[in-house]
Protein backbone atom coordinates (compact mmCIF):
# COMPACT_ATOMS: atom_id res chain seq x y z
CA UNK A 1 0.00 0.00 0.00
CA UNK A 2 1.95 2.98 -1.23
CA UNK A 3 1.50 6.69 -1.18
CA UNK A 4 1.96 8.81 -4.28
CA UNK A 5 2.33 12.54 -4.45
CA UNK A 6 1.11 14.53 -7.42
CA UNK A 7 2.30 18.10 -7.71
CA UNK A 8 -0.33 19.81 -9.83
CA UNK A 9 0.52 23.29 -8.62
CA UNK A 10 0.36 25.86 -11.36
CA UNK A 11 -1.65 23.58 -13.61
CA UNK A 12 -4.98 24.81 -14.82
CA UNK A 13 -8.09 22.71 -15.32
CA UNK A 14 -8.13 19.98 -16.56
CA UNK A 15 -4.45 19.53 -15.70
CA UNK A 16 -4.77 18.38 -12.08
CA UNK A 17 -7.57 15.95 -12.98
CA UNK A 18 -5.57 14.47 -15.82
CA UNK A 19 -2.51 13.97 -13.57
CA UNK A 20 -4.68 12.39 -10.92
CA UNK A 21 -6.34 10.02 -13.37
CA UNK A 22 -2.92 8.99 -14.72
CA UNK A 23 -1.66 8.14 -11.22
CA UNK A 24 -4.87 6.34 -10.35
CA UNK A 25 -4.57 4.18 -13.45
CA UNK A 26 -1.18 2.92 -12.28
CA UNK A 27 -2.15 2.61 -8.64
CA UNK A 28 -3.25 -0.46 -6.73
CA UNK A 29 -6.27 -0.74 -4.49
CA UNK A 30 -5.54 0.78 -1.13
CA UNK A 31 -2.87 3.15 -2.40
CA UNK A 32 -3.08 6.75 -1.37
CA UNK A 33 -2.66 9.61 -3.80
CA UNK A 34 -2.03 13.11 -2.54
CA UNK A 35 -2.66 15.92 -5.01
CA UNK A 36 -1.74 19.52 -4.51
CA UNK A 37 -3.20 22.09 -6.89
CA UNK A 38 -3.44 25.85 -7.06
CA UNK A 39 -6.50 25.73 -9.32
CA UNK A 40 -9.32 26.67 -6.94
CA UNK A 41 -11.88 24.77 -9.01
CA UNK A 42 -10.07 21.58 -8.13
CA UNK A 43 -11.59 21.52 -4.66
CA UNK A 44 -15.03 20.75 -6.05
CA UNK A 45 -13.69 18.87 -9.05
CA UNK A 46 -11.77 16.30 -7.06
CA UNK A 47 -14.91 15.42 -5.09
CA UNK A 48 -16.83 14.97 -8.34
CA UNK A 49 -13.98 12.90 -9.80
CA UNK A 50 -13.96 10.60 -6.80
CA UNK A 51 -17.72 10.16 -6.83
CA UNK A 52 -17.61 9.37 -10.53
CA UNK A 53 -14.67 6.98 -10.51
CA UNK A 54 -15.57 5.26 -7.25
CA UNK A 55 -12.43 6.29 -5.41
CA UNK A 56 -12.58 7.56 -1.86
CA UNK A 57 -11.83 11.16 -0.99
CA UNK A 58 -10.16 10.81 2.37
CA UNK A 59 -9.20 14.39 3.02
CA UNK A 60 -9.57 17.75 1.35
CA UNK A 61 -8.12 21.00 2.58
CA UNK A 62 -6.99 24.41 1.46
CA UNK A 63 -4.02 26.32 2.74
CA UNK A 64 -2.35 29.44 1.37
CA UNK A 65 -4.06 29.09 -1.98
CA UNK A 66 -3.15 25.44 -2.38
CA UNK A 67 -5.83 22.75 -2.46
CA UNK A 68 -4.61 19.49 -0.96
CA UNK A 69 -6.61 16.35 -1.59
CA UNK A 70 -5.96 12.85 -0.34
CA UNK A 71 -7.55 10.03 -2.30
CA UNK A 72 -7.68 6.36 -1.48
CA UNK A 73 -7.76 4.16 -4.55
CA UNK A 74 -10.70 1.80 -4.26
CA UNK B 1 -23.68 6.65 -9.26
CA UNK B 2 -23.02 7.70 -12.83
CA UNK B 3 -25.69 6.95 -15.39
CA UNK B 4 -24.49 3.95 -17.35
CA UNK B 5 -25.39 2.84 -20.84
CA UNK B 6 -26.92 -0.57 -21.27
CA UNK B 7 -23.53 -2.15 -21.83
CA UNK B 8 -22.20 -0.59 -18.63
CA UNK B 9 -19.95 1.96 -20.26
CA UNK B 10 -20.03 5.68 -19.74
CA UNK B 11 -19.87 7.51 -23.06
CA UNK B 12 -19.85 11.13 -24.13
CA UNK B 13 -20.13 12.60 -27.59
CA UNK B 14 -19.17 16.08 -28.66
CA UNK B 15 -19.90 17.59 -32.07
CA UNK B 16 -17.28 20.18 -32.87
CA UNK B 17 -18.91 22.40 -35.46
CA UNK B 18 -17.02 25.60 -34.67
CA UNK B 19 -13.55 26.44 -35.81
CA UNK B 20 -12.97 29.13 -33.21
CA UNK B 21 -10.09 28.96 -30.76
CA UNK B 22 -12.22 29.56 -27.67
CA UNK B 23 -14.83 27.02 -28.70
CA UNK B 24 -12.18 24.45 -29.65
CA UNK B 25 -10.56 24.88 -26.25
CA UNK B 26 -13.87 24.39 -24.47
CA UNK B 27 -14.50 21.23 -26.50
CA UNK B 28 -11.11 19.74 -25.72
CA UNK B 29 -11.14 20.71 -22.05
CA UNK B 30 -14.51 19.01 -21.62
CA UNK B 31 -13.38 15.97 -23.62
CA UNK B 32 -10.16 15.63 -21.66
CA UNK B 33 -11.90 16.17 -18.34
CA UNK B 34 -14.49 13.53 -19.19
CA UNK B 35 -11.78 11.08 -20.22
CA UNK B 36 -9.93 11.76 -16.98
CA UNK B 37 -13.13 10.81 -15.17
CA UNK B 38 -13.37 7.49 -16.96
CA UNK B 39 -15.72 8.29 -19.82
CA UNK B 40 -15.28 7.02 -23.35
CA UNK B 41 -15.34 10.21 -25.37
CA UNK B 42 -15.90 10.64 -29.10
CA UNK B 43 -15.50 13.99 -30.80
CA UNK B 44 -17.04 14.55 -34.23
CA UNK B 45 -15.51 17.32 -36.26
CA UNK B 46 -17.67 18.85 -38.92
CA UNK B 47 -17.60 22.01 -41.07
CA UNK B 48 -15.50 24.69 -39.44
CA UNK B 49 -14.39 22.23 -36.76
CA UNK B 50 -12.38 20.41 -39.41
CA UNK B 51 -9.98 23.34 -39.51
CA UNK B 52 -8.82 22.40 -36.03
CA UNK B 53 -7.62 19.11 -37.49
CA UNK B 54 -5.70 20.53 -40.41
CA UNK B 55 -1.98 19.92 -40.54
CA UNK B 56 -0.15 23.25 -40.12
CA UNK B 57 2.26 22.42 -42.93
CA UNK B 58 0.52 22.86 -46.23
CA UNK B 59 0.28 19.44 -47.78
CA UNK B 60 0.63 19.58 -51.53
CA UNK B 61 -2.58 17.97 -52.70
CA UNK B 62 -3.92 18.05 -56.19
CA UNK B 63 -7.43 19.38 -56.15
CA UNK B 64 -9.82 21.55 -58.14
CA UNK B 65 -9.57 25.33 -57.87
CA UNK B 66 -12.71 25.82 -55.79
CA UNK B 67 -11.52 23.26 -53.24
CA UNK B 68 -8.15 24.97 -53.07
CA UNK B 69 -9.81 28.36 -52.62
CA UNK B 70 -11.74 27.06 -49.64
CA UNK B 71 -8.50 25.76 -48.18
CA UNK B 72 -6.74 29.12 -48.56
CA UNK B 73 -9.56 31.06 -46.96
CA UNK B 74 -9.81 28.93 -43.85
CA UNK B 75 -7.41 28.73 -40.90
CA UNK B 76 -4.98 25.87 -41.14
CA UNK B 77 -4.71 24.15 -37.79
CA UNK B 78 -5.04 25.16 -34.12
CA UNK B 79 -2.44 27.92 -34.23
CA UNK B 80 -4.37 29.84 -36.86
CA UNK B 81 -7.84 29.82 -35.33
CA UNK B 82 -9.62 33.06 -34.53
CA UNK B 83 -11.77 33.94 -31.56
CA UNK B 84 -15.53 33.64 -31.83
CA UNK B 85 -15.85 37.20 -30.55
CA UNK B 86 -13.49 40.20 -30.55
CA UNK B 87 -11.15 38.53 -32.93
CA UNK B 88 -10.16 41.95 -34.30
CA UNK B 89 -8.52 40.53 -37.36
CA UNK B 90 -6.58 37.96 -35.38
CA UNK B 91 -5.37 40.28 -32.63
CA UNK B 92 -7.95 38.96 -30.19
CA UNK B 93 -6.78 35.41 -30.71
CA UNK B 94 -3.15 36.43 -30.18
CA UNK B 95 -4.07 38.22 -26.95
CA UNK B 96 -6.06 35.23 -25.74
CA UNK B 97 -3.18 32.88 -26.44
CA UNK B 98 -0.78 35.22 -24.65
CA UNK B 99 -2.99 35.47 -21.55
CA UNK B 100 -3.49 31.72 -21.43
CA UNK B 101 0.25 31.14 -21.60
CA UNK B 102 0.79 33.64 -18.79
CA UNK B 103 -1.79 31.90 -16.63
CA UNK B 104 -0.38 28.47 -17.42
CA UNK B 105 -3.45 27.24 -19.23
CA UNK B 106 -2.59 24.42 -21.60
CA UNK B 107 -2.49 25.43 -25.25
CA UNK B 108 -4.97 23.95 -27.71
CA UNK B 109 -2.23 21.82 -29.21
CA UNK B 110 -1.33 20.46 -25.77
CA UNK B 111 -4.99 19.75 -25.02
CA UNK B 112 -5.31 17.86 -28.28
CA UNK B 113 -2.26 15.74 -27.45
CA UNK B 114 -3.57 15.00 -23.96
CA UNK B 115 -6.99 14.09 -25.35
CA UNK B 116 -5.45 11.62 -27.77
CA UNK B 117 -3.27 10.18 -25.02
CA UNK B 118 -6.34 9.62 -22.85
CA UNK B 119 -8.04 7.71 -25.64
CA UNK B 120 -10.48 10.36 -26.85
CA UNK B 121 -11.65 9.35 -30.31
CA UNK B 122 -11.41 12.03 -32.99
CA UNK B 123 -13.70 11.51 -35.96
CA UNK B 124 -13.85 13.70 -39.07
CA UNK B 125 -17.09 14.11 -40.95
CA UNK B 126 -16.48 12.99 -44.52
CA UNK B 127 -19.39 14.95 -45.98
CA UNK B 128 -18.21 18.33 -44.79
CA UNK B 129 -14.64 17.41 -45.70
CA UNK B 130 -15.87 16.95 -49.22
CA UNK B 131 -17.83 20.22 -49.22
CA UNK B 132 -14.81 22.17 -48.04
CA UNK B 133 -12.40 20.38 -50.28
CA UNK B 134 -10.32 18.86 -47.50
CA UNK B 135 -8.51 15.62 -48.19
CA UNK B 136 -7.51 13.10 -45.48
CA UNK B 137 -3.81 13.76 -46.15
CA UNK B 138 -4.32 17.36 -45.09
CA UNK B 139 -5.55 16.39 -41.66
CA UNK B 140 -3.52 15.21 -38.68
CA UNK B 141 -2.86 11.55 -37.93
CA UNK B 142 -4.94 9.42 -35.62
CA UNK B 143 -8.34 10.33 -37.03
CA UNK B 144 -11.27 8.18 -38.01
CA UNK B 145 -13.44 9.15 -40.95
CA UNK B 146 -17.18 8.64 -40.83
CA UNK B 147 -20.62 9.99 -41.55
CA UNK B 148 -23.74 10.94 -39.67
CA UNK B 149 -24.86 7.38 -38.91
CA UNK B 150 -21.66 6.71 -36.98
CA UNK B 151 -22.18 9.87 -35.00
CA UNK B 152 -25.82 9.04 -34.24
CA UNK B 153 -25.09 5.50 -33.14
CA UNK B 154 -22.45 6.82 -30.75
CA UNK B 155 -24.71 9.59 -29.51
CA UNK B 156 -27.46 7.03 -28.90
CA UNK B 157 -25.25 5.32 -26.37
CA UNK B 158 -23.87 8.47 -24.79
CA UNK B 159 -25.26 10.08 -21.66
CA UNK B 160 -23.96 13.51 -22.58
CA UNK B 161 -24.01 14.94 -26.08
CA UNK B 162 -22.70 18.41 -26.80
CA UNK B 163 -22.78 20.66 -29.86
CA UNK B 164 -19.95 23.14 -29.74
Amino acid sequence: MSEKYVNARGLQCPGPLVQLSREAKNAAKGDRIIVEATDMGFKKDVAAWCAKTGNRLVNIGECNGVVRAEIEVS
Amino acid sequence: MPVEASNGEDRKTIIVFSGDLDRAMAAFIIATGAAAMGSKVTMFFTFWGLNILRKPSGEAVRKPLLDRLFGWMMPRGPAKLGLSKMNMGGLGARMMRYVMKQKKVASLEELMDTAKELGVKLVACTMSMDVMGLRPEELIDGLEFAGVATYLSEADRANVNLFI
